[in-house]
């Protein structure tokens, strides 16, 4: 096994198209667990801890370029403002020491369907900044990322810079089913993201499918049903059958197996739970503000 | 590959090291230093715990060659570590820190009532043996290291700020309550000492 150390970005590409194999390794907390049980022996670990890029954030106009090696703990103590939803899946994200060492870009780069941020991602809306010597960077759409289990859209010599996540413009939430409240695999997940500015919502599902997941046609019916009742503008309680109808659709989504975190079958029940909790949530929340800013008015 | 890195405030110089080991790895068999325990190896457990530029880790989920030119603090150097804080607010001279002899050598010594008794210890570590904290011991160090780190960031941490510094701890004797009382303890302590 060879270490590479690139002290710059530049230097990381340059050896990722060198060594198109080497494993990048920047927290640790997925690549070490492999190598201490001996399930991967790479050729060459490419350490990106020098890269200090990585670990910076901009917060811009529309959007947050969130560097790929911002660790959990840095977004849930500076940017719960404008990632709401990230920061409430990074909190739930195993335990103090991991927060201090994982980032979105090693979930992006596991692209394990399990993975904390992925639903917080999706409902939210955002694009993955990924780069090559050969090519220079690319963006792509959260929605194109995952391809399969454990697979994602990076080309052999890529690797990740960033994540740029759409500014919260309304309530977001986050929910995730466990056995205990630290360190636990999410047996399943979900976010949920109101839109106000486009009066649309955006869902997430973790843990339930092949991939992360939206359930997309879930989100259909909801923007449909609150346009139609008025909602956006009213900011009446949802109509319970209509939550409900969000529920189902929302467990419909998911294409969950039996294994041992839990089965197919609790997976699509759970998810349609936290749909029905997250909608309730986001949705007092955004009555609340518009009452807030009437009040003043 | 050759590793240099500060090891409770001394450089040190770890050999032969694989390219795939862990911190965790080269702290308790190159550099002789088993304070910190190697249980789960996949940061589930928090017996590996050590400070990394003072961040509490899992030291067996960090590569070996990433803490080139950085700065570890082991439960063998906490009770420096947490004096030059008391006194100095951290070592800035350069001058204090643990040798790699002393944090070999180091133990708390005797092993009935007085245990603790004669050595330095930190306030946390005095608590822990004070309240009852230590069973079998085994995750005794990431525990400490954990505990300190939290009452160096929030000298008055509510009930479930310790349930939470402490989330990625597991111990299997204690059922936790004793461990609770210890760092309650230990931060009355400081307070006390303010």
């Amino acid at each position: 096994m060879d270490f590479l150390r690139p002290a710059s970005w530049e230097e990381a590409l340059a050896a990722k198209a060198e060594h198109p194999t080497a494993v990048p390794i920047a927290g640790g907390t997925d690549v070490m667990v492999e190598i201490n049980f001996d399930h991967r022996r790479p050729e060459y670990l490419l350490d990106l801890n020098r890269v200090g890029d990585l670990y910076e954030w901009e917060v811009g106009e529309e959007s947050v370029r969130l560097g790929a090696s911002v660790p959990y703990t840095k977004i849930m103590d500076n940017l719960r403002a404008e990632l709401p939803g990230l920061a409430l899946a990074s909190h739930t994200v195993a335990s103090p020491q991991i927060r201090n060492r994982g980032g979105v870009g090693g979930n992006l780069g596991t692209a394990s369907p399990a993975g904390d941020a992925h639903p917080a991602l999706l409902a939210a809306g955002a694009e993955v900044e990924v780069a090559s010597a050969a090519r220079g960077t690319r963006l792509i759409p959260i929605d194109d990322f995952y391809t399969g289990v454990k697979r994602n859209a990076l080309q052999p010599d890529e690797l990740i810079r960033a994540v740029h996540i759409k500014k919260a413009d309304g309530p977001q939430q986050y929910s995730k089913v466990g056995t205990r409240n630290a360190m636990v695999i999410a047996v399943c997940a979900f976010g949920l993201a109101l839109h106000p500015e486009t009066r649309t919502v955006r869902t997430g599902i973790g843990s339930a499918a092949p991939t992360p997941v939206r359930a997309k046609a879930a989100e259909e019916f909801l923007n449909a049903a609150l346009e139609e009742g008025g909602f956006w503008d009213n900011g009446k309680i949802i109509t319970p059958s209509v939550a409900k109808q969000f529920a189902d659709l929302c467990s419909a989504a998911c294409n969950p197996i039996d294994d041992v975190r839990g089965t197919a079958s609790y997976r699509r029940h759970a998810v349609g739970v936290m749909a029905r909790r997250t909608l309730t949530w986001t949705w007092e929340s955004y009555r609340g503000t518009r009452r807030a800013s009437e009040g003043a008015a | 590959m050759r590793v240099n890195f500060t090891v409770n405030g001394r450089p040190q110089e770890a050999d032969d090291v694989w390219e795939g080991e862990s911190l965790l790895y080269v702290l308790r068999e190159r550099l002789g230093l088993p304070g910190s325990k190697n249980a789960c190896e996949q940061g589930e457990c928090g017996s590996c715990t050590v400070r990394l530029d003072g961040v509490p880790v899992c030291s067996c989920l960090v590569a070996a060659g990433q803490v080139e030119g950085r700065d570890v603090v082991t439960v063998e150097g906490l009770a420096d570590y947490a004096k030059q804080r008391a006194e100095h607010g951290g070592c800035a001279s350069g001058a204090c820190g643990t040798s790699l002899d002393e944090a070999q050598q180091w133990q708390a010594k005797g092993t009935d009532s007085q245990t603790g008794e004669g050595t330095e210890l930190s306030p946390i570590q005095q608590a822990f043996i004070d309240a009852g904290a230590v069973q079998c011991g085994f995750c005794t160090p990431g525990l400490l290291v954990a505990a300190d780190e939290m009452l160096e960031r929030n000298p008055n941490p509510t009930d479930a700020d310790i349930r939470e510094a402490l989330s990625g701890n597991l111990c299997r004797c204690t059922g936790y309550e004793k461990i609770m009382d210890a760092v309650r303890l230990a931060a009355a302590r400081q307070g006390e000492a303010v």
